[in-house]
């Protein structure tokens, strides 16, 4: 069951990117051109988002499981340290550059761009970067 | 100025509802956070808890263009990006997520939708980087305007 809950999550919030614009690159760069033409449609597409999943979030924050038994597992960290900062700028440097992001990228793999290819290939490259470098740690 | 031309409220309200309701059922269901990048990176450790779970989400992420093509048209897509641009952007993206510890959806979505302090500077600062970012490449180097 927790399996087919988690595909049909994942279904739907490729379905959500997809209508919402979020695969569209040119769109992202539109709406983080604030100085040219700009595209506010993807701000709404974050409000939307928080709105529907406020009220769940709240009552995950409340119950030690989930509805179907298993334990909920929200980040638990509160530190606001030079890793969260740095990487979370370097993120957006990448999401500048190119106006993809991790589940937009994974979306865009089966439409037949090969531009989203060198993408996700560079992307998961990073990540396997960043567990060498953890691993040395 | 705002770009009215290709300005589309509807469906980027009913796509990011989609999208919270999405997150809703994974961490309701499931008890797990729907961050991309993090399920990413779980799946690369073969130590990990509930991998069949995390790598049916991603699936259901890929399957999700698929679906669309039975009942629609591909939706607009352009990339600005060549490919040494997107080469570049992919690794910082890679590295940069794992380190700040989530994206646009983890942090973007799920924690803002808590609250979560981290979260919240997480997306303040891939915001801004990301504002920066367009702002250097198109108005002061003029790539890709």
């Amino acid at each position: 069951m927790k399996k087919l809950t988690a595909f049909v999550a994942g279904l739907l919030f490729g379905i959500g990117l997809l209508l919402a614009g979020m695969a569209n690159p040119a769109k992202v760069l539109g709406f983080l051109d604030i100085a040219g033409a700009w595209d506010p449609s993807l701000a709404l597409v974050m409000v939307a988002a928080i709105a529907v999943a406020w009220v769940p979030f709240h009552w995950a924050m409340k119950h030690p499981t989930s509805l179907l038994g298993a334990p909920m597992q929200l980040p638990v960290s509160r530190e606001l340290d030079r890793r969260l900062i740095g990487g979370s700028l370097l993120f957006g440097v990448g999401w500048g550059i190119a106006g993809i992001c991790p589940g937009p990228a994974l979306v865009l793999l089966p439409t037949g761009h090969w531009q989203a290819w060198v993408f996700v290939i560079a992307m998961l490259a990073g990540m396997l970067i960043f567990k060498a470098l953890q691993a040395r740690r | 100025m705002v770009d009215t031309i290709h300005f589309t409220p509807w469906s980027a309200l009913a796509g990011g509802a989609l999208i919270g309701l999405a997150a809703s059922l994974l961490v309701v269901a499931n008890g797990r956070v729907a961050g991309i990048s993090g399920l990413l990176g779980s799946l690369m450790s073969p130590t990990d808890s509930g991998r069949g779970e995390k790598a049916l989400f991603i699936l259901g992420l890929l399957a999700a263009p698929l679906l669309w093509a039975l009942f629609q048209a591909w939706p607009a897509i352009e990339f600005k990006t060549g490919a040494v641009g997107l080469v570049v952007a992919g690794l910082c993206v890679g590295i940069g997520t794992r380190y700040g510890s989530g994206c646009t959806s983890g942090h973007g979505v799920c924690g803002l939708s808590r609250l979560s302090p981290r979260s919240i500077v997480a997306t303040l600062c891939f915001m801004f980087a990301g504002f920066v970012t367009v702002f250097v490449l198109r108005h002061l180097l003029g790539f890709g305007a």
